[in-house]
């Protein structure tokens, strides 16, 4: 991502932005809060996922039985599954289209590039709820249309929460691959333009692999944005269909258990290593 | 946007009738201009065809329910239009709502915004190998599990959890965290907080310190330095972050279900209970409607202040 990539090209910032000792002292002080703020939860979550209490607050002794009762809970297993192909197919599918949609946007000039630009802006900021009404309608309808003219009603399923989900995640993924490309130095592929290479050829052996840190980030934020997804999947799945987090999120729902807290570590653990490993590759491939 | 320019032409009276030859050359480049611009289009194509009939079409579906009429048992009509649902967005009950919803998104945002800026300022201050590293601190929560996030306070907050229990053993008993206003902020702001630190860090490690040097020079104070210099150059990454925390604030669904309860309902929760227990789905579409409405305002309010693209 591009806060990452200005983060490393600094130059040593002037000892005028350094305010007064005291000053400094505080603003160190509220560094720390924030960041204990931000890791505070997630580690007593980690904590008491491993507390062998069934009330939650109480600390009794650390135990495994929590994740033990994990894996052999089918609905978990299943929703798990759902998530994962869910999440693996509308990755794959926005971040080619948001991808096409960046550098259609950015390296061509056409008519109606405005209407596209403003459409693709759309489902950033639509909310979650407004985006998971227009799904169901839209199916709801699509269905009907299908019915009367195939005879078969397709119902709620695994393939409509993909759709929806690569439907807003084309504009995410778009959105960081193009703040890649607007700093792109155009005289590289100018240069291989030079050189006789074909459009395809310039595609392939320069604009690829230079916006390739931008394609990356703008996958992983669909991912990850397709992992969390609550509200427009809980609008679009049918029974047998749920994800992890619209599952949890009805047990939460009816209330707080030790079991939560397993799956919820499990969540966590599995979305950091994700976001590390990721990072780790952009930092190879930078250098 | 970067532009397309042609390449100059070389002769020197321009004003002169061109010479067939070099008319010729120039259908040449306006030819391939096209070509290029067709192929721009039909790259992009897929994505605007999906765009179109999986987001287009999905709205203007949404605007004509929400002219349709609910039937006694809560099925929809379509062939009866009315603007009822509308005329209901004006009852006490559901502009409450709004305003209780714009009113929590506004202090969510200001105090991400006074809990962000020392932070960031803090962070872009750093030598940039500590400030790779601190950001990456920083991302590393945000790209955890959302609702998992959320859940962790409904956890923290509860009546079995630490916070109550560390609060009676001091004496303060009978406090009551979680299903409040309070606990929705706290969730609001600990979803959204990486949303403004981030706009803020960009902008304010772009400003040019110099500045601030030249301001200190002609014997202005550490405060004044800021207030003058330093705030105004951030302020697009105050306004950037104000509107990344407020939108998704405003409209937010898990957060006040999971931390707010039955009593503090907010309009996400109030659209959704329209869907799934009064069944009365015109008038859930024209909620969604009135809040899209508000986003694309706010949204406006952003580049008409000079916002960049996100």
């Amino acid at each position: 991502m591009s806060i990452l990539d200005a983060s490393s090209s600094g130059e040593h910032v002037a000892d005028a932005a350094q305010p007064r000792r005291g000053v400094q002292r505080l603003l160190a002080g509220n560094a720390v809060l924030v960041f204990a703020f931000l890791y505070l939860p997630i580690l007593v979550l980690i904590v008491l996922s491993f507390n062998d209490n069934r009330i939650v607050g109480v600390w009794t002794e650390p135990s495994l039985r929590w994740y033990r009762d994990l894996v052999q809970d089918d609905a978990v297993i299943g929703a798990l599954q759902n998530s994962l192909v869910v999440a693996a197919v509308s990755t794959v599918v926005s971040t080619i289209l948001g991808t096409a949609a960046a550098l259609s946007l950015e390296r061509f000039r056409y008519r109606g590039q405005g209407f596209f630009d403003g459409l693709l802006y759309l489902p950033v900021i639509i909310p979650d709820v407004t985006m998971a009404v227009m799904m169901l309608l839209f199916f709801v309808q699509a269905f009907d249309l299908v019915a009367a003219a195939f005879g078969i009603t397709p119902r709620l399923g695994l393939t409509s929460i993909s759709l929806s989900h690569i439907a807003f995640n084309i504009s995410f993924v778009a959105i960081v691959v193009r703040a890649r490309l607007e700093g792109l130095d155009r005289s590289l592929e100018e240069a291989a333009a030079d050189l006789y290479a074909t459009n395809w050829q310039a595609f392939r052996r320069v604009t690829l692999p230079l916006i390739a840190p931008g394609v990356a980030g703008g996958a992983l934020l669909a991912l990850t944005l397709s992992l969390d997804d609550v509200v427009i999947t809980s609008f679009v799945s049918g029974p047998g269909s749920t994800t992890l987090p619209v599952y949890v999120f009805g047990l939460v729902r009816r209330g707080v258990t030790p079991l939560i807290n397993a799956v919820s570590v499990v969540m966590l653990v599995g979305s950091m290593v994700l976001v590390v490993a990721s990072l780790l590759i952009q930092r190879q491939r930078a250098t | 946007m970067p532009t397309v320019t042609p390449p100059a032409t070389t002769d020197d009276d321009a004003t002169a009738p061109a010479p067939d030859a070099v008319r010729g050359g120039r259908g040449l480049e306006h030819a391939a201009e096209r070509a290029r611009a067709r192929r721009g289009l039909l790259i992009g194509l897929p994505s605007l065809t999906y765009l179109v009939l999986l987001f287009a079409v999905p709205l203007g579906i949404v605007l004509v329910y929400s002219f349709a009429t609910r039937s006694r048992t809560g099925r929809t009509i379509l062939g009866e239009w009315s603007l009822d649902a509308y005329a209901r967005l004006a009852d006490g009950l559901v502009v409450e709502i709004f305003l209780r919803s714009l009113w929590l998104a506004v202090v969510a945002t200001a105090v991400c915004l006074v809990i962000a800026y020392p932070f960031a300022y803090y962070l872009a201050t750093r030598s940039p190998r500590v400030r790779g590293l601190l950001l990456v601190l920083v991302m590393i929560p945000f790209w955890s599990n959302f609702l998992v996030r959320t859940y962790a306070w409904r956890v923290l907050l509860g009546s079995d959890g630490p916070f109550l229990r560390l609060l009676e053993s001091v004496g303060i008993g009978e406090m009551r965290l979680l299903f409040t206003p309070f606990a929705i902020v706290l969730g609001l702001v600990y979803g959204f907080l990486p949303f403004m630190i981030l706009p803020l860090y960009a902008s304010i490690e772009r400003i040019d310190f110099s500045l601030v040097e030249a301001a200190r020079d002609l014997y202005a104070s550490g405060w004044q330095a800021f207030r003058r210099v330093t705030w105004p150059l951030s302020r697009p990454g105050v306004i950037a972050g104000s509107i990344l925390v407020f939108i998704p604030s405003f409209g937010a669904y898990v957060t006040p279900e999971i931390l707010g309860g039955s009593k503090t309902t907010m309009v996400g929760s109030y659209v959704v209970r329209q869907f799934l227990s009064s069944r009365d789905w015109p008038f859930g579409a024209a909620i969604s409607f009135a809040i899209l409405a508000v986003m694309l305002v706010a949204a406006r309010l952003y580049f008409r202040s000079g916002g960049r693209n996100l």
